[in-house]
């Protein structure tokens, strides 16, 4: 009796939980409210049969608890029921799997009026690079790397020219604008994580990664880490300012200037 | 669909192989040391895999105590914290539950099970023991190395893992590791070599495979995947190994560390990840499946109910061990591989969760008009089942690659994968030894400790767990050393970070009343005769308990009927051994023999 009742409590405890404890996501600050979506669906299927079972145990326990006289009932298999919950079982699998692909589908394909940014990491600090008026990023590579030229841009290339690198410091970002992020690490496995736009991806030594997404509400948010990169890996944070397009355009400028100034002084 | 026709004697092959001669130990040394008993050689395994999962426990407390009183242990800094985790993870994956379940369960329960005199390779299981008590001392040594053991997390992501920024990156930490791991491979696959072969040669005669008890189905499954995901981990370790004393770029790419460029150039990180987790993932079923079979057979004894849907159990059993291979990279969906991959292996991870939902489906029917005794063993039965299907269905997110992408990295996969492969197996070891402790040692475990024991570490655990998953979906990463300073992260979650601490100090706590239960009862335990739970299976009816040398004395045990026959109608008792003959039944649409 104590025992199904104990089954019984954890089973309801576990779904008021749910229902009212503080801790949940952090309110969306991107275009990916189908993920919070797909969770909710996850939520809804595995809550009924977390539920379903440990009630149904609960049951059997009060139900088929050892009394002087019963006999267990003896029944090898039961093709039907077998088969009945498993087909059961497919569907549910088949709610829950083909919304997720669908959404992945949107996850990994860029739009084309995206602008591509650079993210970069290093043990323990974010820097970016973002397109000058070309709109375009210039190449790079790890070999380049110098105190001059910390993210390892191609000089040679003249799209690097209106190249604005940011070290260390707040990437902002317009409000509404899709963004494709390329992710560059220089030393090791990094993952730029901000929890309210609900994307992370690995930086990888040796590649580029990606991830795209649209800002849809101003605001500044936590930049973490969250891959392990060292015993520094819980220091590793940065800022993101998501701003309107007017203020963007006068915090970009005023690091464009800081950028050229700092990187370009052979120049002049 | 009939396996064998029944009948006391017509039915039984004669005996393939003669019975051979085993070695007879001539001293105390050969007997209890260097044993080649298949049941020393467990108890061997269990002390030592025992052993390291209370340095496991106590490294847990330690990282615990930073989450839920940061800054307060001054010695617990970034570096400790790190090595903590890292030594917890590994140990309690690798040198714990793979080794206690095959080393340990598979030594005693196996050749008992199937009604062989020992293992078919005795000194070469030997051998196994000793290598991997080998490898538990390498990796215990990095303690005292120069450098302090290896921080890079229990899945030894390169380029970190070599490189100075990691703790033992530089040092011995990373170089005693990998050796470790090498050498437990090693004597893991003697070990595996003997369990797989002596299944499918050593069985006695009747005992066919779809009569074999769920127990060694389990462990024979997970025995044979070990065999074949181990190398994978052992060639990555090779290959980091070089990487790091010869300066080799396997997973190197041209890196510049702290500033400084590294004469490093070509290797792929991504490498070193596919390799990892395609031992990996099919570790976390070689983990499982030993589990599975272990606690079907405690809910069908302690029911007195046969086991609900036999067949479909073991062809689940083996769907998920050919599954788990084509699994891996769904630990892989934010690692900046091809994100193409997303869709393949998102696909087979959830198809792997059909048959193993057909075996909680086939656990739950099995008490279900059953008869049941909430023994100890069958408390953590039902514990299991409670904390696998929770810590399954949090799979579900995880595995459904576009539900990853917010939680992968977070709390919640540090909450899922204790909840399904931490909890859930560790309360099936519990209930396994509060089973199988009366023939290992002739004495029973004291109940009202084990009671105790019992609800303590089940509601703790729960309670730890549980809501960890929460703190994940806030937002909050795993192997953080500190989540000071995040403007998301509400005081609250600071408490109940504290409150998690505390609970897991309880807990750990309470497993000393288990290892006191343990020796306490060796001398002062309720003797327990030979099948105290009054089971069907052939290790319950040796003829001396605890079972001597050989096992079954100057017979060797035929096999008449399946592992299942409890509460048979028309039986004079609820359960019928293996081994006894006569009482034919004809239960309509069944086919068991």
């Amino acid at each position: 009796m104590a025992v199904a009742l104990i089954l019984v409590l954890v089973a309801v405890g576990s779904v008021v939980f749910h229902l009212v404890s503080p801790w949940w996501w952090t309110p969306i600050a991107s275009n990916w409210r189908y993920i919070d979506n797909t969770i909710i669906i996850t939520f809804w299927i595995t809550g009924a049969v977390f539920v379903a079972v440990v009630l149904f145990m609960a049951y059997c326990v009060y139900r088929f608890r050892h009394q002087a006289g019963r006999q267990a009932h003896y029944e090898p298999e039961n093709k039907r029921l077998e088969w009945w919950l498993t087909v059961v079982t497919g569907i549910g699998v088949a709610a829950m799997l083909a919304p997720g692909l669908f959404v992945w589908r949107q996850f990994i394909t860029v739009p084309e009026d995206a602008t591509d940014i650079e993210i970069f990491g290093q043990q323990w600090q974010w820097s970016f690079r973002l397109p000058g008026a070309d709109g375009q990023l210039a190449t790079s590579g790890a070999h380049l790397i110098d105190p001059d030229n910390p993210l390892g841009i191609n000089r040679e290339d003249p799209k690097s020219q209106d190249d604005v690198v940011i070290e260390g410091g707040e990437l902002h970002l317009p409000i509404g604008k899709p963004v494709k992020a390329l992710l560059r690490s220089v030393d090791v496995l990094h993952n730029f994580y901000v929890p309210e736009l609900r994307a992370k991806m690995d930086l990888v030594p040796g590649q580029v990664s990606y991830i795209w997404f649209t800002p849809t509400r101003t605001g500044t948010f936590d930049i973490l880490c969250a891959e392990l990169c060292g015993v520094g890996h819980s220091q590793m944070r940065g800022k993101l300012v998501v701003q309107e397009q007017s203020d963007y355009q006068a915090w970009l400028q005023d690091q464009a200037a800081r950028s050229f100034a700092r990187l370009t002084p052979a120049a002049n | 669909m009939v396996d064998v026709p029944l009948g006391p004697t017509g039915a039984v092959a004669p005996a393939d192989v003669e019975d051979v001669e085993l070695y007879h130990p001539h001293s105390w040394v050969t007997k209890y040391v260097f044993s080649q008993d298949a049941k020393i050689i467990a108890i061997q395994y269990s002390f030592v895999a025992l052993s390291v999962g209370l340095i496991a426990l106590v490294l847990s407390w330690l990282m615990r105590l930073q989450l839920g009183f940061p800054g307060v242990f001054s010695f617990i800094d970034a570096n400790a914290y790190y090595q903590f985790i890292t030594m917890h993870g590994m140990m309690m994956v690798v040198y714990v539950l793979t080794a206690l379940f095959l080393g340990g369960f598979g030594n005693y329960l196996i050749p008992l099970m199937v009604g062989a005199r020992d293992m078919v390779f005795p000194y070469i299981n030997m051998l196994s023991f000793w290598i991997y008590l080998l490898a538990v001392l390498v990796l215990v040594a990095s303690f005292f190395a120069p450098g302090g053991p290896t921080g890079a997390g229990w899945t030894l992501y390169p380029p970190q893992a070599i490189l100075s920024g990691t703790p033992g990156g530089q040092d011995w930490g990373i170089v005693l590791m990998l050796a470790s791991l090498m050498i437990f491979i090693i004597g893991f696959t003697m070990g595996g070599l003997n369990y797989v072969v002596t299944v499918l040669q050593a069985r006695a005669r009747g005992m066919t495979l779809m009569r074999m008890p769920l127990t060694v189905w389990g462990i024979f499954t997970a025995s044979f995947m070990a065999l074949l995901a181990f190398p994978a981990l052992f060639v990555g370790a090779v290959m980091m190994l070089f990487d790091r004393i010869f300066g080799t770029s396997f997973f190197m790419p041209a890196i510049v560390e702290m500033g400084q460029p590294l004469d490093r150039n070509g290797g792929s990180p991504l490498l070193f990840q596919h390799l990892f987790w395609f031992f990996g993932h099919p570790e976390v079923y070689i983990v499982a499946l030993p589990a599975f079979g272990i606690v079907s057979d405690l809910i069908s004894t302690h029911a007195r109910r046969n086991i609900f849907g036999y067949r479909m159990m073991v062809w689940a059993l083996l769907a998920i061990g050919a599954l788990s291979f084509v699994v891996w990279a769904h630990h892989m969906y934010v690692s900046g591989m091809n994100p193409y991959f997303g869709f393949f292996f998102a696909t087979t991870t959830l198809i792997i969760a059909v048959p193993t939902a057909i075996k909680v489906y086939n656990w739950i029917l099995t008490l279900w008009r059953g008869n049941i005794h909430l023994t100890v063993p069958m408390l953590f039965a039902l514990a299991f089942i409670v904390t696998f299907v929770n810590g399954g269905l949090t799979g579900l997110f995880l595995g459904n690659v576009v539900v990853d992408v917010p939680l992968s990295d977070t709390m919640f996969v540090v909450a899922h994968f204790h909840m399904v492969m931490g909890v859930a197996p560790i309360l099936v070891i519990f209930g396994a030894i509060y089973h199988w402790y009366p023939k290992v040692t002739g004495r029973m475990l004291n109940d009202t400790l084990g009671k105790l024991h019992f609800w303590v570490t089940f509601l703790g655990a729960y309670a730890i767990f549980f809501p960890m998953h929460y703190l994940g979906l806030m937002g909050i990463p795993r192997r953080y050393h500190d989540i000071a300073d995040m403007s998301f992260v509400p005081p609250s979650a600071h408490t109940l970070n504290a409150f998690i601490t505390i609970v897991a100090l309880i807990v750990g706590a309470t497993q000393l009343v288990f290892v006191f239960n343990l020796f306490w009862s060796l001398r002062h335990g309720r003797p327990s005769g030979g099948n105290p739970w009054q089971a069907t299976t052939l290790e319950w009816q040796t003829p001396e308990t605890p079972p001597p040398h050989g096992n079954w004395g100057k017979d060797l045990p035929v096999v008449y009927r399946w592992a299942y026959d409890y509460s048979v109608p028309g039986a004079d008792q609820d359960f019928l051994p293996q081994n006894q003959p006569g009482i034919t039944r004809t239960v309509p649409g069944s086919s068991h023999g």
